[in-house]
């Protein structure tokens, strides 16, 4: 199947203006870091403590551990860390029915 | 695959390599409190130290690293440990997962959550090492017979 040359290169404008447009949009990001961002306010726009400000100044106190994204993904929100742990058991199950041989079936 | 490698060169190279990286695998899970890590990369190193062995001795030259038996049951086990502490926690009255609710005498809330973060990370490491390693020995099938029969049992 041969592409036309038009249809080429309308595929390779298109794929050039939504690379423009992805990189305006990167760029109008707020910088990393920067503690005018509205993901670091103690209090969010809609009025609401922000999470990741509670995280930063009570990881520590809360757990006794430096590493505060260990404590993000072991207790704040650990109950998300338990899905990460049932997929790749649920993975390992799923091998476990579908592929591995019996010693009756092993002939 | 899990036929055993014929170069030496290969199999002394990943003999002496599998220890190191699964040392590190320890470390890993252990000092996650401290420095980047935790129980999914420590588990990860750990199943890639397993797995350099079965890939270079072969299947059943490697099976007293960690035997493909005991390997899914051993995952079962990872998973266990991490609900079953939420579910410890919530016979003391907290909420799922809320370590600090489980009243250990002469220990302040904060030390509490350490080490329940150190479980769970324990439990994570062990279901993702043997979960993988299992994975790996479902998908990788000996082919004793090399040859032009290969794949003439199918899946039954």
């Amino acid at each position: 199947m041969k592409m036309s040359k038009g249809k080429k290169l309308l595929g390779f404008a298109s794929l050039l203006a939504l690379t423009v447009l992805l990189l305006v949009a990167v760029d109008s990001l707020p910088k990393r870091g920067l503690p005018d961002a509205p993901a670091h306010q103690v209090i969010n726009a809609a009025g609401n403590p922000g999470a990741g400000a509670y995280f930063i100044r009570s990881a520590y106190e809360d757990a006794a551990t430096p590493n505060m994204v260990t404590v993000v993904l072991g207790d704040y929100r650990s109950f998300d860390t338990l899905g990460e742990v049932v997929v790749v058991f649920a993975a390992a199950i799923a091998c476990y029915l579908i592929l591995r041989r019996r010693e009756d079936e092993e002939k | 695959m899990t036929n055993p490698s014929q170069s030496l060169i290969i199999k002394m190279v990943s003999r002496t390599l599998a220890a190191f990286i699964q040392v590190f695998g320890l470390y890993v899970i252990i000092h996650g409190h401290y420095s980047p890590g935790g129980g999914f990369q420590g588990g990860a190193l750990l199943a890639a130290g397993v797995l350099l062995i079965r890939m270079t001795e072969g299947r059943e030259a490697s099976q007293p690293t960690l035997a493909t038996a005991i390997a899914t049951p051993l995952a079962s086990l990872g998973a266990v440990i991490f609900a079953g502490l939420g579910v410890v926690i919530l016979f003391f009255g907290g909420n799922y997962m809320d370590y600090g609710a489980v009243p250990v005498p002469g220990m302040e809330p904060a030390m509490i959550r350490y080490y329940g973060i150190l479980i769970v990370e324990v439990g994570i490491g062990l279901a993702v090492m043997t979960g993988l390693v299992s994975i790996f020995d479902d998908m990788v099938r000996t082919n004793r017979q090399s040859g032009p029969d290969l794949g003439k049992g199918g899946l039954s």
